[in-house]
């Protein structure tokens, strides 16, 4: 274990004033030699080689081989133009900072090889205090992953080395190393309890649009019949208790007269529940609407949604999810059960110095709180880690995997000691099939896949352009009118259907049983024309009678209303999910497919197919085991997630042995949707919106290079840079109003051009606001200074404004002549914010041009280039990201 | 960022959260602790039988007990079909917690109440309210403030929440205040702007 203090006292015995030395030494270490220690030790197996990437200029190594190097210690290194890099390698496709050189405000290290020390220099630095809001972000903003980390491991070393002083620091940082778990836990206690209370309340008010429960007004209609004896085989959901409303108006329960009560109570109810979960949506937070999990995935790459996870979003959304699933509109509460347990999350990450300072860390804990969100909704904890690992997250550590499972563990253990369904389990249609398959039954699963792939394709396609007309058009200035016009179309239509009536989990869940001797409901109502006295369960495959083709009729049209009113739904303003339609819409696919071969395999089973599996009179055929598949179809056409949605769906059977069948259905689906379109429902949407968002599945295939996408282009006027220190805050301030760039290059001189660092222009705001505030002296045409030495000024003139600290002074540079496949891949990797091409300067020598022969430019690793920019340009990330995403 | 006031309110929403979830948690012991006689119940589903037709038995029982012969009423069988009878039914036990299932309705319905009444007293009472007390023209100047997107602005903010200030009930309107300008800024880029969530 290396000494941190240790390791600052060598970097101050080296410090070094900037401007001393216009030429700097060249420093370099030997990527894989001395270092490897320290590469070792942060992680890294194997180190790359990157000789490559640095001029071949003289190389000085610092330390000389035979010193170690502590950890802490920052790592300069200098190219031909003298110009400062950090040295950083990309190990693995993560982010590994391997000089782990850190700032914290007000200490700043400059490394040179000599080891002389000016004194003088650190004496100002001192009286820098971190400024309150510098170093935090924007709304509407991306974060710099590489800052935000680094500022942990900062923290963490400073916590580790206050450990011994005391015995409060030492339980502070043991509330410090648990603080992970800690936050994982109350997340996943908190998403728990908020999954059963809303899925007891959406029972309830679902169950009200039909009638009450006349003695115990707080049941829904099972509960409520709960203990009655007076049920029948036949009609086993009645029970004097239940009063439907058409009783309680009209005081008769049979005949037209109660069908058309109970039709307009219906009806009514569906539209007060739609209309107050609009309204309330749109009064408190408009942010609860949708399903969510699209903009988590854009926070969790590192974007900032101010108040997306806040505490009146997370009420308004529990809240207004049960008035929405319970108005019967096409929806589910799948999707935004994630965005529950992600507000439950950010809003516990706060109670944690650890999480609430720091961007990065508190996407560690979005992560874990989607899988406890998943875990809940379907019950199914490891299927969660697996769509917070394959759907959401975009950083994903090991660490997070453990912490994302023991927030699923947790979350599950809660709802399942609340037991919300009365039926031990985590979700209402949860079923247990031991019944085999057949191969001959994989070809009518890849059929099912191929359905769920076009349903998938056309529902992206049909949604997002509905969408689209949404938000270009006048048609989204009427968010409440649509929400309403939307719910009563589904009312009116819904009711007559004996299928749609009822709850889509409901649904799922009969279409998913399989008809035992003990179903009584038409979609069973079998011939049963074989000798009655065999066992239960093994039950024939047996003609289908009148009550299963009826049903089959009302299916079809339940799968057509199903269609057409999921497209329009899911985008409306209310909280609204998309696994439960889709699998709803799958599971009725897949019924009807299951019972066409059923009684296929009846009527032929002399075809050469069915000949070898399904004798006469054997049970070979379970329609609800095609229904189970036509549903993970469905849901993977729609989302293109693979292992996730396979481990779901059989963590809700329960059986291990229909994981072939179901990996073929997915797998046909997604291969299906992908030919019509690559990307899922949520990176469509993502597009839609126009998220930040670098998709680390998307390949960048264009030819670019970075200087035909950097700002400005060949022929615009140049962009916005600081000196630094010949500028005055006026100059500063104008600079900051009349422009919109969200940083400022720092350079050395007009004439030199030599790039210091990086500004904020959040941080120069602060900054400069609060000089101003809190210094005094501090004036329009006071000096600002980012060297660390101040210049010599006139007697007479102003104090001058150190701005140092909040300069970033190691800003990752490319040359303008990297491929832009590189920068992309840096984006993406390192999630940096921005990234910065300077001119290449050369002092002595003509370096060959970077264009091969036949004029095109060599790929990689040009560092040279013919005609030097003179202005600095700057990328900003979104802009890399539009040509990313529209050129695709 | 981090200022004692702000850190308060969202310690305060934090605390409330693990309230929830911890009283959610006591709610399932105290309702095992006192379980109701009537959340037990063993359910038996009989199919048709030669000629006796399928039936449903629901018995308030034990889980030991819970099978065919303590919970099928076997009179109408006759002797020698009562075991091929007995086979064929499928007795579950089955639990639930009554206190749950009303607790949790009441505190869903109080809560929704609630913000029923405030969204009336936001969007009825308080702009009746403000036109007596103010006039008209304040109301349009608030309006108005909103639409700041001055650099400066942000940093004003940022600075303000570090100072302190005088009383609870000036907090507490403040707090208030400012929430209401976000959800008015949320309201425009969801609803006008179609910016995010579309």
């Amino acid at each position: 274990m290396q000494n941190p203090e240790a390791a600052q006292e060598t970097a101050a015995d080296v410090a070094m004033p900037l401007s001393c030395e216009p030429k700097w030494p060249m420093l370099r270490k030997d990527p894989c030699g001395p270092r490897k220690t320290l590469v070792a030790e942060l992680g890294v197996a194997h180190c790359v080689a990157a000789g490559t990437s640095f001029p071949p200029a003289p190389v000085f190594l610092w330390p000389p081989p035979s010193e170690r190097l502590p950890i802490g210690v920052p790592l300069w290194i200098a190219d031909r133009a003298g110009r400062r890099r950090s040295d950083r390698r990309v190990a693995r496709g993560k982010l590994l900072l391997v000089d782990n050189w850190c700032r914290q405000p007000g200490t700043h290290y400059t490394m040179t090889n000599g080891g002389s020390i000016n004194s003088s220099t650190h004496l100002l630095d001192l009286l820098d205090e971190p400024i309150p809001g510098v170093g935090t972000y924007d709304d509407f903003h991306t974060i710099d992953w590489v800052r935000e980390k680094c500022k942990d491991r900062e923290r963490h070393r400073r916590i580790n080395s206050k450990k011994k002083e005391s015995a409060w620091e030492m339980t502070k940082s043991l509330y410090d190393a648990w603080s992970g778990w800690l936050v994982v836990t109350l997340t996943g206690l908190a998403s728990g309890a908020l999954a059963g209370l809303i899925d007891i309340a959406a029972d309830w008010m679902t169950d009200l649009k039909e009638g009450i429960c006349f003695n115990a007004l707080w049941y829904n209609h099972e509960q409520c019949c709960w203990g009655s004896s007076e049920t029948t085989f036949e009609e086993r959901d009645k029970c004097p208790q239940w009063k439907t409303w058409a009783e309680l108006i009209i005081g008769q329960a049979e005949g037209p007269g109660s069908y058309i009560m109970n039709y307009i109570m219906y009806i009514f109810w569906a539209l007060s529940f739609a209309f107050l979960a609009v309204s309330l949506v749109k009064v408190f937070a408009p942010y609860a609407c949708g399903s969510g999990i699209p903009e988590i995935k854009t926070i969790l790459s590192g974007f900032i949604i101010r108040g997306y996870l806040g505490k009146w979003t997370l009420m308004i959304k529990t809240i207004t999810l049960v008035l929405a699933v319970a108005s019967g509109l096409s929806l589910g509460k799948e999707g935004p059960l994630v965005h529950v347990a992600c507000c439950c999350g950010n809003i516990f990450s706060y109670l944690f110095p650890k999480y609430s300072t720091n961007e990065a860390k508190k996407r560690e804990v979005l992560s874990a709180a989607s899988a406890a969100g998943v875990s809940v909704a379907f019950g199914a904890p490891i299927g969660g880690v697996l769509f917070s690992l394959e759907e959401v997250s975009y950083y994903f550590p090991l660490k997070t995997l453990w912490r994302s499972f023991f927030a699923a563990l947790v979350a599950a253990f809660v709802l399942r000691s609340i037991n919300p369904f009365g039926n031990s389990r985590l979700v209402l249609f949860y079923v247990e099939y031991h019944t085999p398959w057949y191969l001959f039954e994989l070809f009518p699963f890849i059929l099912l896949g191929v359905f769920g792939g076009l349903w998938g394709a056309f529902f992206i396609r049909a949604n997002i352009a509905w969408c689209r007309r949404r938000k270009s058009t006048k048609f989204g200035k009427y968010p409440v009118l649509e929400v309403i016009i939307v719910a009563a179309i589904t009312a009116v239509i819904a009711f007559p259907n004996p299928y749609t009536r009822l709850n889509t989990s409901e649904l799922i869940r009969e279409l998913f049983t399989d008809c035992g001797p003990l179903e009584s409901s038409s979609l069973c109502d079998y011939r049963n024309d074989m000798n009655a006295s065999k066992i239960v369960d093994d039950i024939p495959d047996r003609p289908a009678g009148v009550g299963v083709y009826s049903a089959i009729w009302q299916l079809c049209l339940a799968l057509i209303f199903k269609i057409i009113m999921t497209v329009f739904t899911f985008g409306i303003k209310v909280p609204s999910g998309l696994f439960i339609p889709s699998m709803a819409i799958g599971a009725i696919a897949g019924r009807i497919v299951g019972i066409a071969v059923e009684q296929l395999a009846y009527y032929h089973h002399d075809w050469f197919i069915f000949k070898e599996w399904c004798e006469v009179g054997a049970d070979c055929i379970t329609p609800g085991l095609y229904a189970m598949v036509g549903a993970a179809a469905c849901l993977g056409g729609v989302t293109r997630m693979t292992v996730s949605l396979v481990v779901i769906v059989f963590e809700l059977t329960g059986g291990l042995e229909y994981i072939v069948p179901l990996m073929a259905a997915v797998m046909t689906s997604k291969w299906v949707g992908d030919a019509f379109g690559r990307e899922g429902i949520y990176e469509a949407h993502i597009r839609l919106n126009g998220y930040p968002f670098l998709d680390a599945k998307e390949e960048f295939t264009h030819t670019t290079l970075a200087a035909d996408v950097m700002r400005p282009r060949r022929n615009d006027p140049p962009l916005a840079v600081l000196t630094q220190d010949n500028m005055t805050v006026d100059d500063i301030e104008n600079m900051i109003n009349e422009t919109s760039y969200n940083g400022f290059p720092v350079i050395m001189s007009k004439e030199s051009q030599r790039l210091v660092g990086f500004a904020l222009r959040r941080d120069l705001t602060i900054a400069i606001e609060s000089a101003r505030k809190k210094q005094e002296g501090i004036v329009g045409s006071s000096r600002v200074c980012f060297a660390q030495h101040t210049p010599s000024l006139p007697a007479e003139s102003p104090r001058p404004l150190k701005l140092r600290s909040i300069l970033d002074m190691s800003p990752f540079t490319v040359t303008d002549h990297t491929p832009m496949e590189i920068v992309v891949d840096i984006f993406r990797k390192l999630g940096l914010r921005q990234c910065l091409a300077p001119p290449w300067h050369y002092n002595k020598k003509r370096y060959p041009p970077s264009y091969g022969p036949d004029g095109k430019p060599r790929p990689r690793f040009g560092h040279v280039q013919l005609n030097p920019v003179d202005e600095e340009r700057e990328e900003a990330e979104e802009e890399v990201h539009l040509l990313n995403s529209t050129t695709l | 960022m981090a200022t004692p006031w702000a850190g308060l309110l969202r310690l305060g929403s934090s605390l409330s959260l693990s309230c929830l979830a911890l009283s959610a948690l006591l709610l399932v012991r105290t309702a095992d602790a006192a379980k109701n006689s009537e959340d037990v119940r063993c359910k038996c589903i009989c199919p048709p039988y030669k000629d006796i037709p399928g039936h449903i038995y629901n018995r308030n029982i034990s889980q030991k007990d819970c099978d065919c012969l303590h919970v099928v009423e076997l009179m109408s069988v006759r002797e020698p079909d009562i075991e091929a009878y007995c086979l064929r039914c499928e007795c579950k036990y089955e639990e639930r917690s009554s206190v749950t299932i009303k607790v949790t309705i009441i505190i869903y319905l109080s809560i929704l109440g609630l913000l029923l009444l405030y969204m009336v007293y936001l969007t009825l009472v308080e702009p009746i309210l403000k036109r007596r007390l103010f006039g008209h023209s304040q109301l349009i100047q608030s309006d108005d403030d909103v639409g700041d997107h001055q650099p400066f602005a942000n940093a004003h903010d940022v600075l303000a929440r570090s100072r302190s200030r005088a009383n609870v009930l000036n907090k507490v309107e403040y707090a208030q205040q400012r929430w209401k300008l976000q959800v008015q800024e949320q309201r425009k880029s969801v609803f006008d702007r179609h910016v995010v969530l579309s």
